[in-house]
């Protein structure tokens, strides 16, 4: 049972901050607060895999020539961080749409809040 | 019984094309009046010597077959001109030379307005129609039985008035929810059998079913069907498609729709459930009963109607379910009454039509109340409503009683004496209902003078020509097109089982 | 050369050209939408190549590289893909052709970025239905999703907040898919989607791969827009430019039924998704609700637009419910139905913009029988769009209901049957209202019957009473393509989507 929480502990925090990531954005009214929970919510993911890439007594995926290559084991796997470089882009893509757009409505409706937005909205 | 034989034509495909390819050229002729009306005429005429054509063949077995390609992996759009459809093609494709004389008649005596629309609609109806003939399976009736009803609603809806909106409307509801079951029913029939070719004697070979489901699948297709039937309680379009022109209301109400309605539930009956899975069921029961109700009620109803078209849209109703009537007995007798009084029904009810027609054009009169006298004024067109009338009530020498007494026969065949009273009584009923716009038309004097005649040519000699051809085919049922013995060859077929 | 490359073509050129559009228009800004249609055109000669390849010789794959898989990326081209990236890819192709007779009213000054833009999207579009690795699907499939914000956002006042929504909801969904990914790597160890396929029944019982499967599902439903997940939906598509719903609309959400075509049955076992862990059954229940949901919805609505939206989502569900039922039949009635609701829902949304360029709004209520006048061949072409999407033979959506309702049959159930069959009769309803008002409601000034006065038959500089030849002629292209494809399904379902029914259907 101790094992469930604290040997997964990172998984644990990872869920923590989906739940965060989801509440910010479903239960927030400002625009940008949102996004921030958007964000977190990319960036748990990204945790995640980075998470399940380690691997006990492994170091960091960079050639040491006195580990040599033969054995994987001594190297935590690679491929997850990657991937997760171009998740990293992909989220900061994904921000930098949302700020325009967030912008974009700024110039119009002269406000980020959302119930104050959909009473503008429904009265242009 | 030998198989008749099939062989490969291009009359059939012909047959239901030329009215399609008559359309743009309709619509492209519309600022001359005569060349379009040019156009319907001889492709009307083109389309029934196509028919004809047909006829020795089916008559001696030799069906004309031809295949489009596939619609649906495992199933053609495929046309065969089995005897039951060139019996129907005939009909439709004879009456609408006589109606789109009758039309030009009428839109001109009236200035109607969109004649462009109405003529090409027109078209791409008698097309679907020939289609839903010669249609082999049921998919490709199921196609060109739609390709009907989209086509009829801009005829439904011709004078655009709210009534003729409105009865456009109640058209559609009832035909589109008609539609959708005649595809599940299609659907599941496909699964089950595995084939939707229509044959003779039912397409169920040897599978078995639970009788729910069976029950389920006939009131499904009875549904899909029954609505263009005419079968009570699913007839109330019919009444309100009066608001259409009267040409409309005499082809399409009274031929064409109607009886593919009708075409569609002896193709059912006879062609894909079959006399032994019917009665093993007792799904012919079942098909009795609503025909014999809507029989009654609809003559009953018809007493009601003050406004001619009305009365003859009831009187419509309750003949169809003759046609019914005669399938559910499945006895030879009652399957050729039901067949030639497809037939029949559609000349007498077609010069009732005209008739209806005619009164409007030239007097401007709906109403059986303000019809005294008027047989004075147009002795032609009302004798030959009194011969449509007379025949509709089964008195010989028209045709109606000759339709009629082989349903009675029918009827007897079957042991069934129920149906036979039905017979007897709307006999009385339709006498009860038409005699006194004839007595009045003939026997009484008009409030006002009518300051009119008979309607144009154009439209008088149609209504002469079908009545006449009423009073002929009542002589003899196989003058010109043999219809007594296609009705009986495909009576034996459905019986016999040994169908195409 | 091309022949060795042609999986990898089409998104490459596509990125290329999107890249070089902002490049080759720093002097003059015309240049944006002619490179726009040239690249798409080259697209669309290249999917056909790729098709009629594919159908004859089988498969084709490309490794990036030159790294094999499962360790490199590979680009499959088999039936379904090159099937679907044609449909795309010609959809597109046709709506760009309209756009330029709209003369970017819409888009304001901003004809660099938003072809640009449209550019990345096709790009993204065509990258995810050929791609046979999974990350890469992720790759493209954000590239598609920021691009189609964008087109989204462009447009005045309502569109960036729709775009916003979207954003928010639509990235939620591309991370459950990323998410599930992860837990299919831990398990699996590939990301190749044909090395994945082989090494899950070895991992049987890991509850991880349940997991998995739901998540990526959830996530490309949001993206898909099956009920409830369709939210963004009505909004984006109402707001948007009208180049960018006719765009969108068609292809948006069918990639993403393809990407959920893909993950439950060519790398899940179909076992497994309909028996084991049932998310089709539950794709389907929800899939059939969205029809009914979609259809009364959008017999309520005022605005033309809107109206299609949510009769978008109803589509959706029946392409959601032909997946669910997991069965050849409902299998084919889907894949067909992805053709025929983008050429229905594109002929649609493109008269759509010509009613709205023409009169400078698209609500309902103001329609009536001067627009029959005035845009007499776009209103033709909706008509035939909509007895298709009514379900009437002989056009496409009648035959795509058709092997729906076989589906349904042979999976037994009965209720489904008759969600498939009363939708039909909604959607009568709903493209009966507009119908009776363009064709029947006489104009303020007229009364019932008579026909308008000959003055407004014909306009100035018209041959055939349509003002815009580049306007008229796509949206009647793509309606009147529906009867062929109508007539000619059976051609298409036997040459093309029978040949790629998945492994133990």
């Amino acid at each position: 049972m101790t094992d469930f929480f604290l040997g997964h502990y990172a998984y644990w925090a990872i869920i923590f901050l989906l739940i965060l990531g989801l509440y910010g954005m479903i239960f927030k009214n400002n625009l940008a607060k949102k996004l921030i929970g958007m964000t977190i919510f990319q960036v748990a993911i990204i945790m995640f895999y980075v998470a399940s890439a380690v691997k006990w007594a492994a170091t960091v995926p960079v050639l040491d020539p006195l580990t040599g290559a033969a054995d994987a084991a001594k190297y935590i796997s690679p491929l997850q961080h990657c991937l997760m470089l171009t998740a990293i882009v992909v989220g900061v893509a994904t921000s930098g749409v949302a700020f325009s757009l967030v912008i974009a409505i700024y110039r119009h409706y002269k406000t980020l809040d959302e119930s104050i937005l959909m009473k503008r909205m429904k009265s242009s | 019984m030998t198989y008749p034989e099939i062989y490969r034509s291009f009359i059939p495909f012909y047959a239901v094309m030329v009215s399609l390819i008559a359309v743009p050229l309709i619509m492209l002729s519309s600022r001359h009046a005569n060349l379009r009306e040019f156009w319907t005429l001889a492709a009307s005429i083109v389309k029934f010597s196509l028919v004809f054509l047909l006829l020795p063949g089916a008559l001696a077995g030799r069906i004309a077959g031809f295949t489009f390609w596939e619609i649906s992996p495992g199933i053609a759009l495929a046309l065969k001109a089995d005897q039951f459809g060139v019996f129907f093609a005939l009909i439709a494709s004879g009456l609408w030379i006589l109606t789109s004389i009758y039309s030009i008649g009428y839109v001109r005596g009236l200035k109607e307005h969109k004649q462009t629309r109405y003529f090409a609609s027109f078209a791409v109806c008698l097309s679907a129609t020939i289609g839903i003939a010669f249609a082999a399976n049921l998919l490709t009736f199921v196609f060109f039985y739609e390709i009907l009803t989209i086509a009829t609603y801009p005829l439904v809806i011709h004078k655009e008035t709210k009534v003729a909106i409105a009865a456009g409307r109640k058209y559609l509801v009832y035909t589109l929810t008609a539609g959708v079951l005649l595809i599940a029913a299609t659907a599941w029939t496909y699964r089950i059998a595995g084939t939707v070719d229509f044959r003779a004697g039912g397409l169920f070979g040897n599978a078995s079913f639970s009788p729910s489901a069976i029950t389920v699948l006939f009131l499904l297709f009875l549904g899909g069907v029954g609505v263009k039937a005419a079968i009570m309680p699913l007839h109330s379009w019919l009444p309100a498609a009066m608001a259409a022109p009267t040409p409309v209301s005499a082809l399409l109400h009274a031929v064409a729709v109607v009886k593919s309605g009708v075409f569609g539930v002896v193709r059912v009956v006879g062609f894909v459930f079959g006399p032994a899975l019917m009665r093993q069921f007792d799904l012919n029961i079942l098909l009795a009963t609503v025909a014999g109700v809507t029989i009654i009620l609809a003559s009953l109803l018809a007493f009601r109607q003050d406004n001619l078209k009305h009365r003859l849209a009831y009187s419509t109703v309750g003949h169809l379910s003759y046609i019914v009537l005669g399938a559910a007995l499945l006895s030879p007798a009652s399957l050729i009454g039901g067949l030639l009084h497809i037939a029949n029904h559609a000349t007498m009810k077609i010069t009732l039509f005209f008739c209806a027609g005619a009164i409007y054009v030239r007097h401007h009169k709906e109403k059986i109340s303000e019809l005294d006298g008027i047989g004075r004024v147009m002795p032609w067109t009302m004798g030959a409503f009194t011969v449509g009338a007379i025949g509709l009530a089964g008195i010989p020498p028209i045709n109606g009683f000759v339709s009629k007494w082989q349903l009675g026969l029918g009827a007897l065949q079957a042991d069934e004496i129920l149906p036979l009273a039905v017979l007897v009584l709307s006999g009385l009923l339709n006498a009860g209902y038409f005699a006194p716009i004839i007595y009045r038309a003939f026997l009484k004097k008009p409030a006002v003078p009518f300051d009119h005649g008979e309607a144009s040519p154009a439209m008088v000699i149609p209504i002469v020509i079908t009545a006449l051809f009423s009073l002929l085919l009542g002589l003899d049922p196989d003058l010109f097109f043999h219809f007594y013995r296609l009705a009986a060859t495909v009576s034996g077929s459905i019986l016999g089982g040994t169908g195409p | 050369m091309i022949i060795q490359n042609s999986p990898a073509l089409v998104p490459l050129l596509l990125l290329a050209a999107a890249i070089s559009i902002p490049v080759l228009a720093i002097r003059k800004t015309r240049v944006a939408y002619p490179v726009a249609v040239a690249a798409s055109l080259f697209s669309v000669m290249i999917s056909a190549y790729n098709m009629i390849r594919v159908w004859e010789s089988g498969p084709l794959t490309y490794h990036f590289g030159g790294w094999f898989p499962p360790i490199g990326i590979e680009y499959v081209l088999d039936s379904l893909s090159a099937f679907i990236a044609l449909v795309v890819n010609v959809v597109a192709f046709v709506v760009l052709c309209h756009a330029g007779g709209l003369k970017g009213e819409e888009i304001s000054g901003k004809s660099v970025p938003y072809y640009s833009l449209v550019l990345l999207f096709l790009c993204g579009a065509n990258g995810i239905i050929v791609t046979g690795d999974l990350f890469n699907l992720y790759v493209f499939l954000e590239i598609f999703s920021l691009s189609m914000y964008g087109l989204i956002g462009i447009g005045e006042k309502r569109a960036p907040v729709a775009a916003f929504r979207y954003l928010i909801m639509g990235t939620v969904g591309a991370s459950f898919y990323l998410l599930g990914l992860g837990f299919l790597y831990i398990i699996t160890g590939s990301l190749n989607m044909a090395d994945v396929r082989n090494i899950l029944p070895l991992v049987q019982g890991n509850p991880a791969i349940a997991a998995a499967l739901s998540l990526m599902v959830i996530g490309m439903g949001i993206k898909m827009a099956i009920f409830p997940l369709h939210g963004w939906l009505p909004d984006a598509y109402t707001y948007a430019p009208s180049t960018t719903s006719a765009l969108v609309a068609p292809i948006g959400t069918k990639v993403a039924a393809y990407v959920i075509i893909r993950i439950l049955f060519f790398v899940f076992d179909i076992k497994f998704v309909s028996h084991t862990w049932p998310i089709t059954d539950l794709i389907a229940w929800l899939a059939a609700i969205g029809i009914i949901y979609g259809s009364v919805m959008a017999m309520a609505q005022n605005e033309l637009k809107r109206m299609l939206a949510y009769s978008s989502v109803a589509q959706i569900g029946y392409i959601g419910l032909g997946i669910g039922l997991a069965n050849p039949l409902g299998y084919i009635g889907a894949v067909l139905h992805i053709l025929n609701h983008a050429f229905m829902k594109g002929a649609l949304f493109l008269v759509a913009a010509n009613i709205r360029k023409n009169s400078g709004h698209s609500d309902i209520s103001k329609l009536d029988a001067s627009y029959r006048k005035k845009l007499p061949w776009s209103m033709a072409a909706f008509t035939l769009a909509a007895l298709s999407m009514i379900g009437l033979p002989p056009t496409a959506g009648f035959f795509s209901k058709w092997y729906l309702a076989l589906g349904a049959i042979d999976k037994g159930n009965w209720v489904f049957l008759a969600v498939i069959l009363i939708s039909s009769l909604l959607n009568a309803v709903y493209f009966f209202r507009i119908l009776e008002k363009v064709y029947l409601v006489p104009p303020p000034a007229q009364k019932a019957g008579e026909d308008l006065p000959p003055e407004t038959k014909e306009r100035e500089g018209s041959l055939i009473g349509e003002e815009k030849y580049s306007l008229m002629i796509p949206a009647v292209v793509l309606s009147f393509s529906l009867l062929l494809l109508g007539l000619l399904n059976a051609n298409i379902v036997k040459g093309i989507i029978q040949r790629i029914i998945p492994l133990g259907m």
